[in-house]
């Protein structure tokens, strides 16, 4: 449940479900999320303009020339969500190579982590994981969670450009460069697929939250041909 | 249907940031999808009201230094707002100093030259009737860093062309609004969802002290310098949601303000918000000035957003009654 709905600012409302990130925190954020873009599109609540939901919060932006703060939470507050909804989600495999020039920050990661790049990868392989939402930049998927052994803080000076396409590692979290972009994540790998789709404007992203992804390791010359 | 395929503004200089924007672009946040659209809202909605358009139709915004363009086709009628230093050079060589926020009728071989923006950073030229230029993702806004929005995300380059709604000649009457384009450097912020984060020094610095704009400033938005805002629980929050006017603060300190083309998430502490009225005198602010931060209440925020819509409701009746 919502454990606390604050103001952001004077046109966002600020839904708080804990601090706890996991599978079922974040699963509820996605009932919530989802009932209110089918109020939306049922016409029952007017003047919401933005969600964002993420981990454990869903930020809720409304047109101030519509309604308030207060009217929202009055709405947010008495919600019945389905918490068993099961939305559409898929399985989705992402290859990925891990190969010299694409893998920058393995030699930190062998450091931090006092595991050999092979004992790294095959551990990393062997996972699936969830998506726990989309954004920062159009598409991004945050993905988690990676096991606790290989979990490694984010570069202490993040890199002014990040290439299309990199796989990185921060904390109990994977996530993919839909574009590029500045970051500081520990990058392991590239994938030659395009995540996010600008001309396609119904459903432009390829992983979505609630999404399960498993990554497999290809060589350069598949990821340089991949079509 | 042939309408707006004859008359276009030829770009004989691009400027620095030449782009096109409206109100912005709604409903992808959980995409990763930001909102963009014009900075300064304010002066993109007069700019529209000054003309009698609707009052979200696509305009061009510029900052610094303005596009030098040149009409090819059919009269129009255009009005530009902010505070500008241009000229408009007609057809016959001759030179009129431009003043913002009134109409002037431009005809073909005419060029309007947007020199800079005076003591702010954001100016916007609109068109009587529009651009030809079909909605991406819901709006016209153009997202150079996401490369988003029409001209393929990207912003005006030398010898294009942009495409006018019109096909016969307009010819105007002269409205205008007697008015100035004033910026506060005192700026109005709800206290933030982490403002408990900072020690006592850091939230009486953030009130009582002053910051200055810095260099690092664009669509995205403001990164300010002045006293280290020293955290005591954490550097870094799970990533959560974004919205414009939210002031994060990274690791080294220094406050970061979200204007129209910021990432939907971001992992720091969030100190304050700034209150949806003072968003676009902020964003005209150039660097080096210095401002001030000011607490206020939500209720109080509330009203001084529903006085600004009477504002510009007064500002639209106005120039219907009197011009």
């Amino acid at each position: 449940m919502i454990k606390n709905i604050l103001y952001l600012g004077d046109a966002s409302a600020y839904c708080d479900f804990g601090s706890e990130v996991n599978e079922h925190v974040n699963s509820r954020v996605i009932s919530y999320f989802t009932k209110i873009k089918e109020l939306q599109k049922q016409k029952k609540i007017d003047g919401i303009i933005n969600l964002t939901p993420s981990y454990n919060k869903l930020i809720i932006s409304f047109d101030l020339d519509k309604t308030n703060f207060t009217k929202v939470k009055e709405i947010v507050k008495d919600l019945k969500t389905d918490t068993l909804a099961k939305k559409n989600t898929k399985k989705i495999k992402i290859p990925i190579c891990c190969q010299d020039g694409l893998s920058l920050d393995f030699q930190r990661l062998i450091k931090l982590t006092d595991k050999s790049k092979s004992e790294i990868l095959s551990q990393f392989f062997k996972k699936e994981y969830f998506c726990y939402m989309t954004g920062f930049i159009a598409g991004m998927p945050f993905l988690g969670d990676i096991d606790k052994e290989l979990r490694c803080q984010r570069l202490e000076t993040p890199r002014i450009k990040v290439i299309k396409g990199s796989v990185g590692l921060t904390e109990q979290f994977v996530n993919i460069y839909t574009s590029e972009s500045p970051g500081g994540w520990n990058i392991i790998g590239n994938t030659p697929l395009d995540i996010f789709d600008k001309n396609n404007e119904v459903s432009p992203n390829l992983i979505n939250p609630g999404d399960k992804i498993k990554f497999y390791s290809i060589t350069k010359e598949q990821h340089d041909n991949w079509k | 249907m042939t309408i707006g395929n004859k008359t276009y503004f030829e770009v004989l200089r691009p400027g620095i940031n030449t782009t096109i924007q409206d109100k912005g672009r709604n409903h992808y946040f959980h995409l990763g999808i930001t909102t963009s659209g014009a900075v300064d809202q304010k002066n993109f909605k007069l700019s529209n009201l000054i003309l009698n358009n609707k009052i979200d139709l696509p305009v061009l915004e510029f900052a610094f230094q303005g596009p030098l363009l040149k009409l090819k086709g059919v009269s129009v009628g255009i009005c530009i707002t902010g505070d500008v230093i241009f000229s408009i050079i007609r057809k016959d060589q001759t030179v009129e100093k431009g003043l913002c926020y009134q109409v002037y009728t431009i005809n073909n071989g005419d060029q309007i030259d947007l020199k800079s923006t005076k003591d702010s950073l954001y100016g916007y030229l609109s068109i009587k009737d529009g651009l030809n230029i079909k909605k991406v993702w819901n709006s016209c806004s153009i997202n150079t860093k996401a490369n988003i929005g029409p001209n393929n995300g990207k912003k005006f380059s030398l010898n294009q062309k942009i495409f006018i709604n019109s096909d016969k000649n307009q010819n105007l009457k002269i409205r205008k609004l007697k008015y100035k384009n004033k910026i506060n450097n005192s700026i109005r912020v709800l206290k933030g969802t982490n403002f408990d984060y900072f020690t006592q020094k850091a939230q009486d610095d953030f009130f009582n002290r002053k910051f200055k704009i810095t260099n690092l400033i664009d669509r995205m938005g403001i990164r300010l310098s002045g006293p280290h805002l020293e955290n005591k629980v954490s550097t870094n929050i799970k990533s959560e949601g974004l919205v414009k006017g939210v002031i994060q603060v990274p690791a080294d300190g220094n406050p970061i303000v979200m204007l129209a083309d910021h990432g939907t998430i971001g992992g720091y502490p969030k100190i304050a918000t700034v209150i949806s009225v003072d968003l676009d005198n902020l964003a005209q602010i150039p660097p080096n000035s210095e401002i001030s931060f000011k607490e206020v209440f939500l209720e109080e925020a509330e009203q001084l957003y529903k006085k600004h819509l009477r504002e510009l409701n007064k500002y639209a009746s106005f120039l219907n009654e009197f011009n």
